[in-house]
């Protein structure tokens, strides 16, 4: 079934802000940003983190670490897709022992595919904690999983979708809902 | 390309380049976790898999079962001196025994060549030749691919010269079909009685001096000399190759200042290849070994990762 626009969530002003506030929600949640390194989810959470590390370093003038996670090999979903997913190189080039990690992502829905990238990121090592940033928090939880820092609350329905387009992908930021046509 | 649509991995020869793209795109990927603490990640967890061994490996059996370990999947080996082969069991019912125990993928090297492909069309799991006869050895030419390429950057218009017994070498023939298809200039040296005939018709060009063969390569391979070929009189002495074809700085003077030295063991030193070149800096022989674990890992997630064909 073809999904129609239906709404947009959120603007490039809107995106701006809500990276912004995030951006002094983890400074002041980890009182500092010290010991805070970034790890974005592939594939639209690595943007997504790249500017947070450019706000962090405005307001704290600290450098943080960034490193990019692919969860493809993480899947719990792998054995019943026909379309394989490809798989792309994890990136976390320090370590992320003792660190408190944030991860950004772009939407969390049902939290499996945190549980993914939870499960990618201890393989790599043992964090303080891990914390979790995401533009979008659309509901539908599948599992026990929650976020720590929301750009923007979106209530949605199962048969719509919720796009994120970013501008170092998709040559724009905004955030649309599309769902099913028709009556 | 994302999904290879195949069920088995038999030769080079009948890949195309967008499928050794997506492997080596794939490799590269699981190389990452090589270089982990925790080397494992749990994509295959509860697929089985049957290493079956009817000549001798090492470097090619470790590779195959830690790519499985690394991948969480299951897996038994089996070599062929100590399977029931040697009671007159027949390879099919061999493997189709092994198969309703439930492995799902089967790792084969056999001294046949053709064999693999006669397994393939024989049972349901996935196979992956591991080396048959003197046909073919996809996952070292593909591992050779990649060890390049990750070196080089790119494959396309690069000059291989491959260095040896070429006639009865499964690695020339898998590296000469994958670097062709991937736009590489191959060409091949050795004495005339241990070149095959049907060279030209592969559109690779054969010399018989080394130094000619090597001029301006960007990579230099030699290949194994099977010592058991001296007594079929193929070629006269240890010494007399060595002097003639053996590869010392010397005679690939005239390759790359950057060409890289390659082999893919086990090496006879002082034979086909120096140790003055074998352990230099321009020697990535021991890159291509770390490169075989990643290859293997590809390979099994692209054949075994997704859900069951119907």
């Amino acid at each position: 079934m073809a999904l129609i626009h239906k709404a947009t969530v959120m603007d490039e002003k809107a995106i701006r802000q809500a990276l912004r506030r995030i951006a002094h929600e983890i400074i002041e949640h980890n009182k500092g940003i010290d010991n805070v390194v970034l790890v974005g989810v592939r594939k639209r959470g690595v943007p997504l983190a790249e500017r947070l590390q450019v706000l962090l370093k405005e307001i704290e003038s600290i450098d943080i670490p960034i490193g990019i996670l692919d969860i493809t090999l993480y899947r719990d979903d792998l054995s019943q897709r026909q379309d394989q997913p490809m798989v792309h190189t994890t990136d976390v080039p320090f370590d992320i022992n003792g660190r408190q990690v944030v991860m950004v992502d772009d939407v969390l829905y049902t939290g499996r595919t945190t549980r993914a990238a939870m499960d990618a990121l201890i393989d790599l090592g043992r964090p303080a904690s891990i914390q979790l940033a995401v533009l979008i928090d659309r509901g539908h939880r599948e599992l026990p999983v929650r976020a720590d820092y929301v750009g923007k609350n979106v209530p949605t329905s199962r048969s719509e979708e919720v796009e994120v387009k970013v501008r170092e992908i998709d040559g724009q930021d905004q955030v649309d809902i599309l769902g099913p046509g028709g009556e | 390309m994302q999904t290879l649509r195949r069920k088995d991995i038999l030769g080079l020869e009948e890949m195309s380049a967008e499928e050794i793209t997506l492997i080596l795109d794939t490799a590269r990927s699981m190389r990452e976790i090589l270089q982990r603490k925790i080397k494992k990640v749990p994509t295959l967890r509860g697929r089985s898999v049957l290493n079956l061994f009817y000549e001798p490996s090492t470097r090619t059996k470790a590779s195959f079962e830690l790519a499985q370990k690394y991948m969480s999947a299951d897996s038994v080996s089996v070599a062929g001196s100590s399977s029931s082969l040697v009671k007159g069991e027949t390879l099919k019912d061999t493997v189709r025994n092994v198969e309703v125990m439930g492995v799902e993928c089967v790792i084969m090297r056999h001294p046949v060549s053709g064999s693999s492909h006669y397994l393939a069309r024989s049972i349901e799991a996935s196979v992956i030749n591991a080396g048959d006869g003197m046909h073919e050895h996809p996952t070292q030419g593909l591992l050779d691919m990649f060890t390049i390429w990750e070196k080089k950057g790119h494959l396309e218009e690069l000059k291989v010269a491959i260095v040896g017994d070429i006639r009865h070498s499964r690695v020339a023939r898998s590296n000469i079909w994958g670097l062709t298809k991937m736009g590489a200039e191959v060409v091949v040296a050795g004495p005339p009685t241990l070149m095959p005939l049907d060279m030209e018709g592969l559109g690779v060009k054969a010399y018989h001096r080394v130094e000619e063969a090597v001029e301006g390569a960007d990579v230099v391979m030699a290949l194994r000399l099977q010592k058991e070929r001296q007594e079929s009189g193929l070629f006269p002495s240890l010494r007399e190759y060595a002097d003639l074809y053996g590869l010392t700085p010397q005679r690939i003077a005239g390759a790359r200042e950057d060409a890289l030295i390659m082999h893919p063991g086990p090496m006879n030193r002082g034979v086909e290849i120096s140790s003055e070149l074998a352990d230099g800096s321009r020697s990535v022989i021991l890159k291509q070994v770390t490169g075989g674990v990643a290859v293997r890992m590809a390979l099994l997630y692209l054949l075994l990762g997704g859900a069951k064909e119907e």
